[in-house]
């Protein structure tokens, strides 16, 4: 039987319309599943009365005929997202009693559209993190598990929380934010849709800022037309964001079933990298065989610099980390740990507030933007990522419409497994997806296939600037090929 | 490049993060592992590569100089951990 919390975000919207449910019945239905699966640790804030309410004023124009694109749809939002009157922590201690007196635009984008919020979802500290395990509120468990096994695995990170209740059906869509692979990363591993969009798409505003040149807003849901959807209504120019693009949203959903006919995909040489499972590998090809049965067109092509992504990365994601939070220093607010002196003020508060990840990156960020160390790091770490941006512009020039690769280097792993040992270790899981976020470009990931254990293994599909529709349309014939992916329910 | 003893004191110091001289030598263990895996940036070649400044072609816009925010000192402080009479409070910064 199809429950209320099984249907997809465009069965609920159609409906919504015609009557078969009310807003509130579905908001209610999604409040039941949080509270049933609170093991997961999905949410770190249900906001049950903020659904209804807005539930019911969604009632009131469906009942009028005035409904707007997402009328009574419930959302989950990563607790990145400023909420006004709903506390935004970031997952970090330092932020665990702000209350933000102002909205994000993509969550305003959002409530104008007529969504309803579920509650504010768990994340890696500061979205620093590939697997949920950084947060102040403790890990998110993963839906899945391996086949014959009770091992928690992790959901993937940093938006784990928003993976997890479109995975579990908890909402029927969530909001997450990508700088080196943290909707792409989570969607892969809990076989849900994921799509980080052009830098520029969304509107940065009101999103607690970690990496400001490679920090972009993105949907969750779970299948590419419900993604379409609601990215549609998150993205938009904003004057309160200079890097936000002044260009039209085109309607999303309508590249949903357009022909692939005659499209270039570029297969990368150089994202097979040493010690790659076969069973990703055979993931790749058979994703590439179903685009080419669908009609596009397959050409290998070459991206230099791709191993250079990931060290680059991990010079400029810290510096503008380092700086972005220098905001933090128990004055204007969040934690404040007293000390003598105001040095000795910052000094305690941000220790205490930031947990391990966040300060080895910060120090890291500190280190590599400091004097006589700039020009051989940072600069050179930008120069790269010249070249990284220069590698794709000329697969594009040569008429490659898109480009097909993995999305991870593995399926899910468990809990504690990597967060243990060396940071690097970890940083390896967004080999595949950091390409994207330095070059600016789009990216989106489409469950393909499960491995051995049963777990789900995602494609990515990268784009031209701006293309987003493209990777829309061929992500819906992946998806026509390969099925979608529900786990089985044990929580 | 890698990090003594002595200078994750003085980054940390620099980032204004209170470091525990037992983690000193934890931290820096993982600070140089990462500067270690970076360290392979030094094989490209970036001879005549203009450093990225932005990531998309974009001109900043210009608006009217004017006021357009403001004017809500207590939205300002609702979230500070400590004010008095309409300002941030902090500890004695002058002599």
């Amino acid at each position: 039987m199809t429950t209320l919390t099984s249907l997809t975000l465009a069965e609920a919207r159609d409906g919504l319309r015609a009557k078969k449910f009310s807003a509130r019945e579905l908001a209610d239905a999604h409040l039941k599943a949080m509270e049933q699966a609170r093991a997961l640790n999905a949410f770190v804030l249900e906001t049950p009365e903020r659904a209804q309410a807005m539930a019911a004023e969604a009632d009131q124009r469906l009942a009028k005929g005035g409904a707007r694109p997402l009328e009574g749809i419930p959302l989950g939002i990563k607790d990145l997202f400023a909420t006004a009157g709903v506390r935004t922590t970031a997952c970090s201690k330092i932020l665990e009693n702000f209350t933000p007196t102002y909205e994000s635009t993509v969550t305003a984008n959002l409530w104008r559209d007529g969504a309803v919020l579920l509650g504010k979802t768990n994340n890696d500290e500061f979205a620093m993190g590939s697997s949920n395990e950084t947060s102040c509120f403790g890990p998110v468990t993963s839906p899945w598990r391996r086949k014959g096994s009770n091992v928690p695995l992790v959901p993937g990170g940093s938006s784990g929380g928003s993976a997890v209740a479109v995975a579990a059906n908890l909402a029927l869509g969530a909001v997450g934010t990508d700088t080196g692979g943290s909707i792409r990363q989570p969607a892969a591993f809990t076989g849900t849709v994921g799509i980080k969009p052009t830098y520029g798409r969304c509107s940065r505003w009101g999103i607690v800022a970690f990496a400001s040149s490679l920090d972009q807003a993105g949907p969750f849901a779970r299948n590419v037309k419900d993604a379409a959807i609601l990215l549609r209504s998150m993205a938009g120019h904003d004057p309160k964001d200079s890097t936000s693009a002044d260009r039209a949203v085109p309607d999303f959903e309508k590249a949903i079933g357009k022909s692939v006919q005659g499209r270039k995909i570029g297969i990368p040489k150089e994202y097979r990298v040493p010690g790659m499972p076969a069973e990703i590998e055979k993931l790749w090809q058979q994703g590439a065989a179903w685009l080419k049965s669908a009609g596009a067109e397959l050409v290998e092509i070459s991206l230099p610099h791709t191993k250079y992504a990931l060290p680059a990365y991990y010079i400029v994601a810290p510096a503008e980390a380092s700086s972005n939070l220098a905001r933090y220093d128990g004055v204007r607010y969040g934690l404040r740990v007293p000390g003598r002196d105001i040095t000795e003020l910052y000094e305690q508060t941000r220790a205490a507030g930031f947990g391990q990840e966040v300060r080895r990156r910060v120090l890291i960020g500190t280190y590599v933007l400091s004097a006589g160390y700039y020009d051989a790091y940072y600069l050179r770490a930008q120069k790269v990522r010249t070249l990284i941006k220069r590698d794709f512009e000329e697969v594009f020039a040569k008429g490659v419409d898109a480009v097909l690769t993995p999305a991870t280097p593995s399926s899910a792993f468990a809990i504690g497994e990597k967060s243990a040992g060396d940071p690097v270790e970890m940083y390896l899981n967004d080999v595949f997806t950091v390409t994207v976020n330095m070059a600016g470009l789009p990216g989106i990931v489409v469950p393909a296939g499960r491995d051995g254990a049963g777990l789900p293994l995602g494609l990515q599909l990268i784009g031209r600037p701006f293309d987003e529709e493209t990777l829309f349309s061929l992500g819906a014939a992946l998806e026509q090929a390969g099925g979608t992916f529900a786990p089985a329910r044990w929580w | 490049m890698s990090v003594d003893a002595a200078t994750v004191r003085r980054i940390a110091h620099l980032a204004r993060i209170a470091v525990e001289e037992g983690e000193v030598e934890k931290l820096k263990g993982e600070l140089n592992a990462i500067l270690g895996f970076v360290e392979q940036l030094k094989e490209v070649n970036v001879e005549g590569v203009e450093p990225m400044t932005s990531v998309t072609p974009m001109q900043l816009k210009m608006r009217a100089d004017k006021v357009t925010d403001g004017g809500d000192a207590a939205a300002v402080l609702a979230n500070a951990p400590q004010t008095e009479e309409g300002f941030f409070l902090v500890p004695k910064v002058v002599e």
